[in-house]
């Protein structure tokens, strides 16, 4: 590599950087917006027009905020710790293609890598609960990492069977093999597996019981503030935003478009909106269910991964690789995933997976009681 | 170029190393340990070992560090907190001895010239796994079927001591 | 053979490159705060109970680090097993197509056979209680 190569790299590298910066900016407004909505309020009106600076405005005001250190912190690894969740998230975006040709590195082995790399952000986790040396910060810390490994085997898992179906690696390959249909028609049940897995391992609702704020008060982020802060969160939401364009790159067909009349630069970006609309809509559906669902208990989410979404992902390999084999027709891969997926969401509501955990709350319905009203029975 | 790749690395897992055998700290020393298993990837990174290198992180740099770092977590870290006394370093200097030396002999043996550079992608390590090499590869399954229940018995023994 | 090694290099060096840049970027957003807190933008005036670990109300009662549930052991010895398993799929599934058309069904079953053997690992797990969490 010559200097200039090296220094056309370092732009590149800092126009992706850039570009995620924006984009983390819009998704924190966003989400505040989103969750606003479903809510039935205006969310953030006040700076600038419709509250359109409000990410401005926390960036500033985090930077110019106080950065606390607690007196019994571990210094080093307490500073230490947001740089170790930043850097696996961030190391992953070398490999992600952005349209046919906007890519920094496509790697043959691109999905084995982003597993490989993705798994390092649990450390950062432990780094921050153990180093806060607060009771609060470790439990989170744990169990933040106690769930990204659980929901990691099922999440590989899913990566697996797409790469099953592509007989690739390289995800502009993998895109490529979706120009007709894409993987979502085929593997619903990996699609299911990948996002419910992915909402874990970003810790949002209804998995976020490693900063629920009124279990562990904020988990393992408890002591930050300020600067260090920021870090953790741009974090989350550029992980947020790695998966929405994971799902679109895996299961939704990436760039690949009906039909784009369009050739040269004008088809790199046409083909480039095509994708962001699509990661906006995958985006959209996790902040609604962020919106819409409770949070889970801890035993909950371990029983459901450990005892759902690992089968379901072991029965998706298997499946998808039979239907190869025997070269039934693709419809065979979704009518079985769709049977799958209900018999899950039947499990679910049965509630088989609490274990010997007794409900708390019995719910009794309003024909019971009228039945009692009637033969006499007291209120 | 590969030979500041290998520089870089090499800082890396030496740095690392030393970490784990100095550092007073045993969580510093289980992080020294990340830093040397990612520093070994680098090199079979460079070594052409793509894969190799791609499973050492996953494997090495992700899932042992964090067993480990669980359990310096899990246990009552107030007692070893910090290393005082190291009461094995004879036994430990004499296997990292015999170990150099076994590195020594064989890099005088070894022609170095002798050995091809080449990368192998991953569908190729797939036939070569799957078709020589199958009974080893059943084998492994059998033994991580025996490492998983190792890991259910120690963990309900040491449950049940808790009741 | 030459020019492939080239890219490959070439990726990889991108990788390092993108790492630095990985690094430089938060570590700059915290010198910037810390800049500022040298410009007296910022404001640094630590005291006993702000630097005092964050407590529900009251003051803390055990020093530090203590003992905690055993589960995430166990939960971490189940990840190791799975994730060595996982790592024989990916050159099985890289190379499916290529050895389902010369070998038959032997792959599929072989895979079966290896994956048979450690759902038996999980289904004994899972009676002994260890995917439990109480």
């Amino acid at each position: 590599m010559s200097l200039a190569e090296i220094i056309g790299l370092f732009l590149k590298a800092s126009l992706l950087l850039a570009f995620i910066f924006i984009v983390v900016l819009i998704l924190t407004l966003a989400e505040r917006k989103a969750l606003a909505r479903i809510q039935q309020r205006k969310g953030p009106n006040r700076v600038g027009f419709k509250g359109i600076l409000q990410p401005f405005a926390d960036a500033l005001k985090l930077l110019t905020k106080e950065d606390i250190l607690p007196a019994s912190a571990n210094k080093r690894i307490f500073w230490v710790a947001p740089l170790a969740v930043f850097l696996p998230g961030f190391l992953i975006w070398v490999t992600i293609p952005l349209a046919k040709d906007v890519v920094l590195a496509n790697l043959d082995m691109g999905l084995f890598y982003i597993t490989a790399i993705s798994v390092l952000s649990v450390m950062g986790l432990l780094m921050a609960g153990w180093g806060s040396a607060n009771k609060w910060a470790m439990i989170g810390g744990l169990r933040a990492a106690g769930q990204l490994i659980s929901y990691e085997i099922p999440f590989i898992m899913a990566i697996l069977s797409i790469g099953i179906l592509a007989q690739s690696f390289n995800l502009k390959e993998i895109v490529d093999d979706q120009a007709r249909w894409p993987f979502a028609i085929k593997q619903p049940l990996g699609l299911f597996i990948f996002l419910t897995a992915g909402l874990a391992e970003l810790g949002r609702t209804p998995f976020d019981i490693h900063h629920a704020e009124s279990e562990v008060v904020g988990g393992p982020f408890v002591e930050y503030s300020g600067a260090h802060w920021s870090v953790f969160y741009l974090a989350e939401y550029m992980n947020t935003f790695t998966i929405a364009v994971l799902t679109v790159l895996l299961f939704l067909g990436g760039w690949q478009s009906p039909t784009l009349p369009f050739s040269g630069t004008v088809h790199t970006v046409a083909s480039l909106s095509w994708f962001l609309i699509k990661t906006a809509l995958v985006i959209w559906v996790i902040f609604w269910i962020r919106g819409t669902y409770p949070r889970l208990r801890i035993d909950q989410l371990m029983s459901f991964g450990w005892k759902i979404l690992v089968p379901a992902s072991f029965i998706n390999i298997f499946l998808t690789a039979s239907v190869l084999y025997y070269a039934l027709p693709d419809w065979v891969i979704t009518v079985v995933s769709f049977g799958f997926i209900g018999a899950i969401f039947y499990f679910i509501r049965r509630g088989s997976l609490a274990g010997n955990k007794q409900d708390t709350v019995k719910i009794i319905k309003t024909s019971d009681i009228r039945a009692q009203l009637s033969n006499g029975a007291e209120v | 170029m590969s030979v500041v790749f290998f520089a870089i690395a090499a800082i890396l897992v030496i740095s690392g190393g030393v970490g784990v055998v100095a550092a007073r700290n045993i969580v510093y020393a289980a992080l020294s340990l990340l830093i040397a298993m990612v520093g070994t990837a680098g090199i079979f990174l460079i070594g052409l070992a793509e894969f190799l290198a791609l499973v050492q992180l996953l494997i090495y740099g992700g899932a042992v560090v964090i067993v480990i770092l669980f359990s310096l977590m899990l246990t009552r870290i107030q007692e070893f907190e910090f290393l005082t006394a190291n009461k094995h370093w004879p036994i430990a200097l004499i296997v990292a001895m015999c170990l150099l030396g076994l590195l020594i002999i064989s890099i005088l043996i070894e022609d170095s010239t002798t050995t091809t550079m080449g990368s192998t992608n991953i569908t190729e390590l797939g036939l070569s796994l799957f078709k020589d090499w199958a009974i080893p590869f059943e084998l492994a399954s059998l033994v991580l079927l025996i490492a998983l229940i190792g890991a259910v018995v120690v963990v309900r023994t040491d449950n049940e001591e808790d009741r | 053979m030459a020019d492939e090694m080239n890219t490959y290099f070439t990726q990889y060096g991108i990788i390092a490159i993108f790492a630095a840049l990985a690094v430089a970027v938060p570590t700059s957003m915290l010198l910037i705060g810390w800049a500022l807190s040298l410009l007296k933008v910022r404001p640094k005036k630590p005291s006993f109970v702000k630097n005092s670990i964050y407590e529900c109300g009251f003051e803390t009662i055990t020093e530090r680090w203590s003992q905690f549930n055993f589960r995430y052991y166990s939960i971490a010895l189940l990840f190791v097993i799975f994730d060595v398993e996982v790592v024989f799929l990916f050159p099985w599934a890289a190379s499916f197509g290529t050895m389902s058309e010369e070998f038959g069904l032997f792959v599929l079953g072989e895979m079966t056979v290896f994956i048979g053997i450690l759902v038996l690992g999980w289904i004994y797990a899972w009676k002994k209680g260890s995917l439990e969490w109480s």
